[in-house]
């Protein structure tokens, strides 16, 4: 609400925009409001609340407001605190690895691999080691797809065996040797403890002990999954949330492209 | 205050349902249950003689982490006479050696003994002192089901929902705190779920574990520990907490075998679902669910079907009718074990989604309908699970109108859903949160479903009445396909599975006619005396 400004604050370099100091926004530039909410194992009391406050203080936050606190059991206290973060970041010097590329269609993709490759591209997915969630890999390879996007079975260049859940890694790799398979897809959904960190690497290391994981392109997804943390482990390209098979047979097909003409 | 009259609104249909069809829809699918039991009765599993082994007393692991009942079944499986059954080999052990099946098998863990190889006694002998043997220990379980009966008359039986929710730390210990905390939060029933990698191991761990993921070892110790603790929160609030584990994998008898001895109350028993979702094959699980569903029977233990699992990988819109489909199915396998109606916790889930106009009013016809046609069962209603996002505020609201669909048509189990389900398993304060809201709703809406009808031939009749007659038209074909043929062609939850794969085939042994377990025949006089 501008208009209600006095003119000296519309002024004030304090209330403008500064990429290069990015700070939470409540209902006014660079207020730097923002909302956290966590249990502490203690009961509750005055004393819980002052140091619930505390906490909130070591996080960066001015002035915060314990807005609600409540008992959870004899020794558990839950708050909600309202607080300035008096933090900021500079937005201009942000890099992350998102996987940059111009999408293309089904056709395109398909017309391009007839193009570059003049074969089949196979490729073979599984939802990894104990892992029993199926629909992320099924959105990406079932012909049925995800939110109207043919998956790769319905792609005409692409040979695609979805091997389905909880495969191990040896059966896996032990596929993708005997159908000499150009892309491997990992689906992995469980994350707690990590277990899906110790599962890809575990994965990387029987490629690399077989000596084929140079030859393949190695991709991973599921909700909890990113392409930073992919390449730490070893992977090529990772994808989280809301991936399309699209974009995934954009990425393998153009970083296909790469390796072979570079 | 008023108090909800039991079954009240179960009294007239709201929905306005052709009882003839339902009628008929029970006939077929009690033919389709014997069409299939007739194939489970000519086996048994290595997983029904090792629980055998448990319900003769045989406990334990060896130096190896080998639990005994696997080795004494591997020892008879070696030998190639499975076929007879693992009861005939101890009894005559125990005639032999006079001694009880626990320390036979401690012999035979030792490499002492090959139970196998004995001279054989005379089988009425054999038979004799197996069924002494086992009456003893069947009236440990009675002993525990007369416990829960005596407890639950203390306390008084809620009415209304049960408020149903997880713990899932990977800790026994942890579990505990949690358990604890959600029982005075609100909570009735505790589910402690199970390691992610559980479901496919061939044999039951042993002992109280500290580490899992996305659950907890289910163990017998494991068991106790978490009994003893609810029972201690029971005796605190005046108010019986229930516990809840999974038989479903490839362990079903023998993990109704160690819920029935340590009391717990409700137990996830459905071939179906570790045919689907953990590709067990079909005949092993089939097979394992008979024997186990008929320990739960005896232990007084409500069972819950997984039905709503398949509208996580099937539209819960379009597929709304496998799932009664499959209720029918599951509640006519129930019966042929003994279980009663009170004991079957039939799934269903509100599974829409949330984009679709009247999406509410289609869930609410559903539930509404389950509850129609399965009046006495405490059915087993889910959350909202798929459509949830790790946008929490949403999510809150989600589940603030499946609890509203809860109060309205009288669901029974009500398993809780949590705004951080696409996140994590649940921090306690997700579960204060939930257990909150849905008290408030329960208690604010609480008559609301004594109060309204639904308007004849409206938008909520129509859709109960067109998935009962796509339900009929599925039956039908399952019918004439047979199950195993039904699950092959994918009908359930889009998933097929082949008759001849998935694990622990290997595990499915064509009984000889010397078979003998003295269990079920105990089992069922007493399931069956009386009634039908
Ligand atoms: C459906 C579901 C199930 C179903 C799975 C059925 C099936 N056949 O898949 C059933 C009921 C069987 C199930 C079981 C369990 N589940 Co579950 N489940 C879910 C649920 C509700 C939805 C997941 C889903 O299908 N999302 C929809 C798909 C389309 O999304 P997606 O997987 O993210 O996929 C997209 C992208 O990530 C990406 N993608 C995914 N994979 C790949 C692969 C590649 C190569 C690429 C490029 C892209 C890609 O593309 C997809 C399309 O955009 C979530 C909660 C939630 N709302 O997220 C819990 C959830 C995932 N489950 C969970 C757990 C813990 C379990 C169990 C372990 C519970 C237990 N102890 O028994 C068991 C699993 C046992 C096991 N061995 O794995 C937890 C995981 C917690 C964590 N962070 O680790 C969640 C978050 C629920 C919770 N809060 O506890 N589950």
């Amino acid at each position: 609400m501008t208009q209600n400004l006095k003119p000296q604050d519309r002024e004030d370099p304090e209330k403008k925009l500064d990429l290069t100091k990015l700070k939470p926004y409540g209902d006014s530039m660079n207020d730097g409001k923002v909302q956290v909410s966590f249990t502490l194992p203690v009961k509750i009391s005055l004393k819980a609340i002052e140091a619930a406050k505390y906490l909130a203080v070591k996080m960066g936050l001015r002035d915060p407001l314990v807005a609600h606190s409540q008992d959870l059991d004899n020794g558990f206290s839950f708050f909600i605190i309202y607080g300035e973060l008096k933090h900021n970041i500079d937005y201009t010097n942000i890099n992350v690895s998102a996987i940059d590329l111009e999408i293309m269609s089904l056709k395109e993709i398909n017309n391009f691999i007839k193009k570059k490759f003049k074969r089949k591209l196979i490729v073979i997915g599984a939802s990894t080691g104990t892992d029993a969630h199926t629909v992320g890999i099924d959105a990406i390879m079932n012909i049925k797809g995800y939110a109207g996007h043919y998956g790769l079975e319905g792609y005409e260049m692409i040979k695609a065996y979805n091997l389905g859940a909880q495969v191990s890694n040896e059966e896996f790799v032990k596929k993708a040797i005997e159908e000499n398979a150009d892309i491997l897809l990992v689906s992995q959904t469980v994350t707690e403890k990590n277990i899906h960190v110790q599962n890809l690497t575990h994965l990387v290391d029987l490629l690399e002990a077989e000596n084929i994981r140079e030859g393949i392109i190695l991709i991973c997804g599921g909700a909890r999954i990113s392409n930073n943390l992919a390449k730490e482990l070893g992977f090529d390209a990772g994808f989280g949330s809301g991936t399309s098979p699209e974009m995934v047979a954009t990425f393998f097909v153009k970083e296909m492209d790469r390796r072979l003409n570079s | 205050m008023i108090e909800k009259k039991k079954g009240d609104i179960n009294q007239r249909s709201k929905l306005d349902l052709d009882q003839k069809k339902i009628e008929s829809a029970r006939k077929l699918a009690n033919k389709i249950a014997l069409k299939t039991q007739n194939v489970i009765e000519q086996y048994t599993t290595t997983s029904i003689e090792r629980s055998v082994c448990r319900l003769l007393g045989i406990d334990g692991v060896d130096n190896y982490n080998v639990p005994l009942p696997n080795l004494v079944v591997d020892q008879v499986q070696r030998a190639n006479k499975l076929e007879k059954g693992v009861a005939l080999f101890i009894g005559n052990a125990m005639l032999s050696e006079q001694d009880s099946p626990q320390r036979i098998a401690g012999s035979i863990s030792r490499g002492e003994i090959d139970i196998t190889s004995l001279n054989f006694n005379d089988i009425d002998s054999i038979k004799r002192i197996l069924i002494n043997k086992s009456k003893e220990r069947l009236n440990l379980i009675e002993k525990k089901s007369s416990q829960r009966q005596e407890l639950l008359k203390k306390y008084g039986e809620k009415s209304g929902p049960y408020i149903y929710v997880i713990v899932a730390t990977g800790n026994i210990y942890e579990d505990i705190t949690q358990a604890k905390a959600a029982a005075r939060q609100g909570a009735d029933i505790i589910a402690v779920i199970r390691s992610t990698a559980q479901s496919l191991l061939d044999y039951v761990p042993y002992g109280a574990t500290t580490e899992g993921f996305g659950g907890t070892f289910a163990t017998q110790e494991n068991f106790r520990l978490m009994r003893n603790a609810l029972d201690e929160v029971s005796e605190e609030l005046g108010r019986y907490i229930r516990l809840t584990n999974y038989c479903s994998g490839l362990c079903m008898p023998e993990i109704a075998t160690m819920g029935a001895l340590e009391r717990l109350d409700v137990m996830l028993n459905d071939a179906l679902y570790g045919i689907l979702f953990r590709d067990i094959n079909m005949k092993r699980t089939l097979i394992d669910q008979y024997f186990s569903r008929m320990i739960n029977a005896y232990a007084g233990v409500i069972i819950n079907t997984g039905e709503d699992n398949y509208l996580t990988t099937a539209d819960a819109y379009e597929n709304a009718h496998t799932v009664l489909a499959s209720q029918f199915i599951n509640e006519q396998f129930a019966f042929l074990t003994g279980l009663k109606e009170e004991q079957m916790g039939l799934g269903h889930a509100y599974e829409m989604d949330p984009s679709i106009e009247n999406g509410f009013l289609y869930e609410l016809a559903q539930a509404q309908m389950s509850r129609e046609i399965f009046p006495k069962a405490p059915l087993k209603y889910m959350p909202p699970t798929k459509f949830k996002t790790g946008n929490i505020f949403k999510a809150h609201i989600q589940d603030a109108l499946f609890n509203m669909i809860t109060i309205i048509t009288d669901q029974k189990i009500h398993l809780l859903g949590m705004l951080t389900e696409a996140i994590h398993t649940p921090f306690l304060s997700d579960r204060a949160l939930s257990i909150e809201n849905a008290k408030y709703i329960f208690r604010n809406l609480k008559n609301l479903g004594d109060e309204i009808s639904f308007k004849k031939n409206g938008i909520i009749q129509k859709r109960a009445k067109e998935v009962l007659d796509k339900a009929y038209k599925l039956l039908e074909e399952v019918y004439s396909l047979g199950l195993f043929d039904t699950i092959e062609r994918g009908i359930f939850a889009g998933i097929s599975r082949n008759i001849n794969g998935g694990k622990g085939i290997e595990g499915v042994i064509k009984k000889d006619v010397s078979y003998y377990n003295p269990f079920i025949d105990l089992m069922q006089k007493k399931l069956f005396r009386g009634d039908k």
